[in-house]
């Protein structure tokens, strides 16, 4: 199995553990990934409200290089996946647009054919890989231990540009995974709502107020760990955790991990390897909890 | 079929919490979601409070929880409600007071709606004859013109949970109704106006509003057209707009963002408090080697990029 990677900004900025650990995950699925180090930020939605044809462009040349190597596109970050889905299918289903998003990748020699696919590794374990597959690897299963689930918007709405049609259980992958693990699944209502990150900087109160409401309610819901597909709603989940508890005057102290962290150590792979010492809420107790 | 319904009741009088009651009902396959619960309370009972008026998703009057998400229940389907589950759960609106049963308090909604002046306010002399508007300029309404006030979006708002200042979906796309309006007057005022805090900077681009809205006016895209608007117009001095300038130059400049920069660049120079602020969190980050590059660099193809922006930005 073989994938054009877009590792996305945050993956080597702020949560380098996340781009460690989806390469030792990726080794033990057989997953070859072709880093495209050329590509651009995905805008992550943002751009798209000065210019939406220059987010759409700088999405179109990436999935133009994924397309030239003839490899689906995977992504590890909700977000990414969002904004990528948002903009190939724009440009899938508008001839006359992706003709002009053409014309401004001809400026290198590129040009999008509107063929690409864009899979987060979420989907990838369930749908390509098979959780069937995925089950034999486990040599250190996550027995009894609660596992929080958190989505992150961007990988479960609009769900028109997410291929919910075809596939109606994409807000459900996490639990499935984490029983394929051993784990415990933990239902919250939280799981698929905002981490607060986007506002972080524009209303600070009511982003640490979202990122402490989701905590709490996982934590008092028996969870031993959050995990997420999204490294924004890491930064937030994670980084924020001690503003957001001194907030609502409360200790969390619930450890916040990337998806692949979660295979990783089911996996075998030793926590260092996985970045999971690389966290600002400790990850020891939560690791110290899947027996050995 | 007989469908199992899950309601979520409240009664203020009983001086008792709010409680979910189970009902069995006998319903046809082709029926809605508003047809069960009209069962119940005709045939069932009586004292179960509801609203609802045309039957036809025209009135937004039944807009309500099935399954966890807003929508209204006159074009929710049974069998699409039964589709992952065997019970239906109705609940009453989110982010507003239960008045009784699925009966909300609406005063709340049509007070943000009141702030954003949903009116046309002309300036200059009064024409001579009847103002005909480009229809161009009116298809690019035609979308939030849609909206029938049913308040959807407001109930699963994610901001609304945490902070009731917000202005809240509805009421934002109801002011680009008329700050997009070329007859109004009065767009430079609007835009600053809610470009203040509880205003367009303050939503988090959650899609929860664009999921839920039964008619498809995607509330936050409208959202993110006034942020578009108040930009041009100029009113740029708030973090919302510097943080979208600040990730946009990041990504001309290098193709990637620059973490750091952006956050700084977010709060602006001057804002010594939060710039201090941020300390904490960048000596956790530091211990946890749990940083950006500290010297942050430019992508390979960083300058092909850059042209991309060039061209398209002189469009």
């Amino acid at each position: 199995m073989k994938y054009a990677w877009y590792p996305g900004c945050v993956s080597q900025g702020a949560c380098p553990e996340l781009f460690k650990a989806t390469l030792a995950v990726a080794d033990k699925l057989d997953i070859e990934l072709v880093e495209l180090k050329e590509a651009a930020c995905t805008g992550a939605g943002i751009l798209s409200e000065r210019n939406p044809e220059l987010s759409d462009t700088l999405n179109a040349r990436t999935f133009a290089m994924a397309e030239k190597l003839g490899l689906p596109l995977m992504t590890i970050c909700s977000t990414c996946q969002g904004v990528m889905s948002q903009a190939n299918y724009k440009l899938q289903n508008d001839p006359d647009y992706l003709a002009r998003v053409n014309k401004t990748l001809a400026l290198e020699g590129l040009e999008y054919k509107g063929t690409t696919e864009v899979s987060h590794l979420l989907w990838i374990i369930v749908e390509d890989v098979g959780l069937d597959k995925v089950e034999p690897l486990v040599t250190r299963p996550l027995t009894g231990v609660k596992i929080a689930p958190f989505y992150g918007c961007y990988i479960l709405r609009p769900t028109m540009f997410l291929d919910f049609e075809g596939h109606p259980e994409r807000d459900t992958y996490i639990e499935q995974i984490t029983n394929t693990l051993g784990g415990i699944a933990v239902d919250y209502s939280g799981k698929t709502r905002c981490c607060g990150f986007p506002i972080l900087t524009m209303n600070e109160k009511a982003s640490y107020a979202m990122t402490g409401n989701h905590l709490i309610e996982a934590k008092e819901e028996g969870a031993d760990v959050m995990v997420t597909p999204c490294p924004l709603c890491h930064l937030n989940l994670d980084g924020a955790q001690p503003k957001a508890a001194r907030q609502k005057k409360v200790q969390i102290g619930l450890p916040v991990i990337h998806l692949p962290q979660m295979l990783g150590l089911a996996f075998g792979i030793r926590p260092k390897d996985l970045g999971l010492n690389r966290h600002i809420v400790n990850t020891k107790s939560f690791v110290a909890k899947v027996p050995a | 079929m007989e469908v199992a319904v899950k309601i979520k009741r409240f009664n203020r009088e009983s001086g008792s919490g709010p409680y979910y009651e189970d009902f069995k009902v006998e319903c046809d396959e082709h029926e809605m979601v508003l047809d069960a619960l009209i069962k119940i309370r005709e045939y069932q009972d009586q004292s179960l409070a509801l609203r609802c008026s045309c039957r036809s998703a025209i009135c937004g009057s039944c807009a309500m929880r099935v399954n966890g998400h807003a929508g209204l229940a006159c074009n929710t389907k049974i069998t699409d409600a039964l589709a992952r589950s065997d019970t239906i759960v109705v609940e009453p609106a989110g982010n507003t007071t239960v008045v009784k049963d699925l009966v909300v308090d609406a005063k709340p909604f049509w007070e943000k709606i009141g702030k954003v002046q949903p009116w046309l306010s002309p300036t200059g002399p009064t024409p001579d004859h009847e103002y005909i508007v480009d229809n161009a300029d009116m298809l690019a309404l035609n979308q939030v013109m849609g909206c029938i006030m049913c308040g959807a979006c407001v109930s699963d708002c994610t901001v609304l949970e945490v902070d009731k200042r917000f202005l809240g979906p509805a009421a934002l796309a109801k002011a680009l109704r008329f700050a997009g309006d070329p007859r109004d007057g009065i767009q430079a005022e609007r835009l600053q106006t809610l470009g203040q805090p509880g205003g367009i900077w303050d939503c988090t681009h959650c899609f929860e509003c664009v999921q839920v809205c039964p008619k498809g006016v995607a509330p936050m895209d409208q959202i993110l057209e006034l942020r578009h608007k108040a930009v041009e117009n100029g009113f740029v001095n708030n973090n919302g707009a510097r943080h979208a300038e600040s990730l946009s130059n990041s990504v001309k400049r290098s193709g990637w963002l620059d973490e750091k920069r952006l956050i700084v660049e977010s709060y602006g120079f001057r804002n010594v408090g939060a710039l201090l602020g941020l300390i904490p969190t960048a000596l956790r980050s530091l211990l946890a080697r749990k940083m950006p590059p500290l010297f942050h660099h430019k992508r390979p193809g960083a300058d092909k990029i850059k042209r991309i922006f060039e061209k398209l930005e002189s469009e």
